[in-house]
């Protein structure tokens, strides 16, 4: 394939997945599998990064061997090329090999970019937790009432957990007073469940992108889709403990979002805003059906060859 | 939690309880678990110190120490990262839920109201309750 077209072919798969996020995002199934949708989001992300990148670095390669060597090919024996001091090719004039030096710095800018953000988003993440941990030593206590969690004594209502290899579950004494007992086991199961399945490693690459282009629309609602998706699937896990009601974890939902709230309606707020919380409420009290297996089958095939197609275009000569 | 952690929790707990600062000896004193080495408690508030949660200062030839911050800011600290109601999760962490505020808040309060008298009235039952609900629409977020 010539260069031009695998950078055709690859600047569509980034169109292409851009306007997958936006079908994603409109859609109603992410809710009955949310699983197999954080897969989808994962491979869209993946894709439409790898195949952005790849596009540019394959106008920047330009003939440079791409018949023979793919544009990962191309570009070693650029850099082979310019090693050795040939900065210039004879028989291409001089304003496309300016054009094609400004694309492929471009492309590897790109790169640079959404990799320094993913790294700078670990490292803040890791420092954030690490100070919480300094923290809750000197703090927190552990309360029978709450087996397994830290206990802070503040009256509002706050329970989270922190991720890592020494995890934490962290609750506030205000916590233990708005909530039943089974309310509480309801909180702790879905708090583990987000422990056990380690998703703030699913969701830190839509925080750092979200960091790294915080005006952009379709990033900001895949990042509250994937997180509204994330929760949807610690609820569902938390279910799976013996004794859970789902009745149990919406009035804990319930208590927690509305604890603290000032009951003032603005003026002109008319128009109940379906929420996370609402959304999440909804869910556990009226389950929509799973996708059946084949469906989710199909959907996890579609994701592997989204994630796989930039790659292969970018290596097959 | 390990011994070194249990050690400077104690000795953050006799800081935090007086206005002035302590000497190492002062704070041996203060500390329930009396047979302490002079050098260990020594070592302790000097790495509390190093982790900025202890200020020392030259007294004379002794080091005398004070909380870097009170209690309840630090307890401040960790709370305002949970409760953050940006909408914007840190990736640091995960919330169970974050409060609402507004007509979402005024619906959820409703629904848990419905919720409650159910129990009252009839157990665990399960009974349509969503027929009242307003259908599902985005529009951005209530300030």
């Amino acid at each position: 394939m010539g260069g031009m077209a695998v950078a055709a072919l690859l600047a569509a798969v980034a169109v292409g997945s851009a306007q997958g996020a936006s079908a994603l995002l409109r859609a109603h199934w992410p809710r009955r599998s949310p699983a197999a949708a954080i897969l989808l989001w994962q491979a869209l992300g993946l894709a439409s990064g790898l195949a952005a990148v790849g596009a540019l670095l394959a106008v920047g390669v330009g003939g440079q061997g791409t018949r023979r060597a793919g544009v990962l090919g191309g570009l070693t024996m650029l850099a082979r090329r310019l090693a050795a001091g040939h900065w210039l090719d004879p028989n291409e004039p001089l304003a496309v090999t300016a054009v094609r030096a400004l694309t492929l710095a471009a492309g590897f800018a790109l790169l640079t970019v959404l990799w320094l953000v993913l790294v700078m988003a670990f490292a803040a993440a890791i420092g954030a937790r690490r100070r919480q941990r300094e923290l809750l030593a000197l703090l927190a206590h552990g309360d029978p009432k709450a087996p397994g969690a830290l206990v802070i004594d503040y009256p509002a209502a706050a329970a989270y957990c922190l991720p890592g290899i020494r995890s934490q579950i962290v609750v506030s004494a205000g916590t233990l007073d708005l909530l039943a007992p089974a309310e509480l086991a309801a909180v702790l199961a879905h708090e583990r469940a987000h422990l056990r399945a380690r998703h703030d490693l699913v969701l830190i690459p839509f925080t750092s992108l979200r960091r790294a282009f915080p005006r952009s629309r379709v990033i900001t609602q895949a990042y509250q889709n994937v997180a509204l998706l994330v929760e949807m699937m610690a609820d569902d896990r938390a279910l799976r403990v013996r004794g859970l009601v789902a009745r149990e974890l919406a009035t804990a939902l319930l208590r927690f979002g509305t604890a603290g709230t000032r009951c003032a309606v603005p003026a002109g707020a008319l128009a109940v805003a379906e929420g996370e919380l609402t959304a999440r409420v909804n869910r556990l009290l009226a389950p929509p059906p799973p996708l059946s297996r084949p469906v989710q089958a199909v959907i996890v095939l579609a994701a592997a060859v989204l994630a796989a197609a930039p790659v292969l275009l970018l290596i097959t000569p | 939690m390990n011994r070194l952690g249990d050690l400077e929790r104690a000795i953050m707990e006799v800081l935090w309880l007086t206005e002035t600062s302590l000497t190492v000896r002062q704070v041996s004193n203060g500390l329930t678990q009396r047979n302490l080495a002079h050098t260990t408690v020594m070592t302790v508030l000097d790495r509390l110190a190093k982790k900025g949660f202890a200020r020392r200062e030259r007294d004379g030839r002794a080091w005398r120490y004070r909380p870097a911050e009170t209690r309840e800011a630090y307890v401040a600290e960790l709370m305002l990262t949970a409760l953050e109601q940006t909408g914007d999760r840190d990736a640091a962490l995960a919330r169970f839920a974050q409060s609402v505020s507004g007509a979402e808040a005024v619906v959820l309060r409703e629904a848990l109201a419905r919720l409650e008298r159910e129990q009252l009235a009839e157990g665990d039952s399960e009974i349509a309750l969503w027929g009242e609900w307003p259908s599902r629409h985005y529009s951005p977020r209530s300030p």
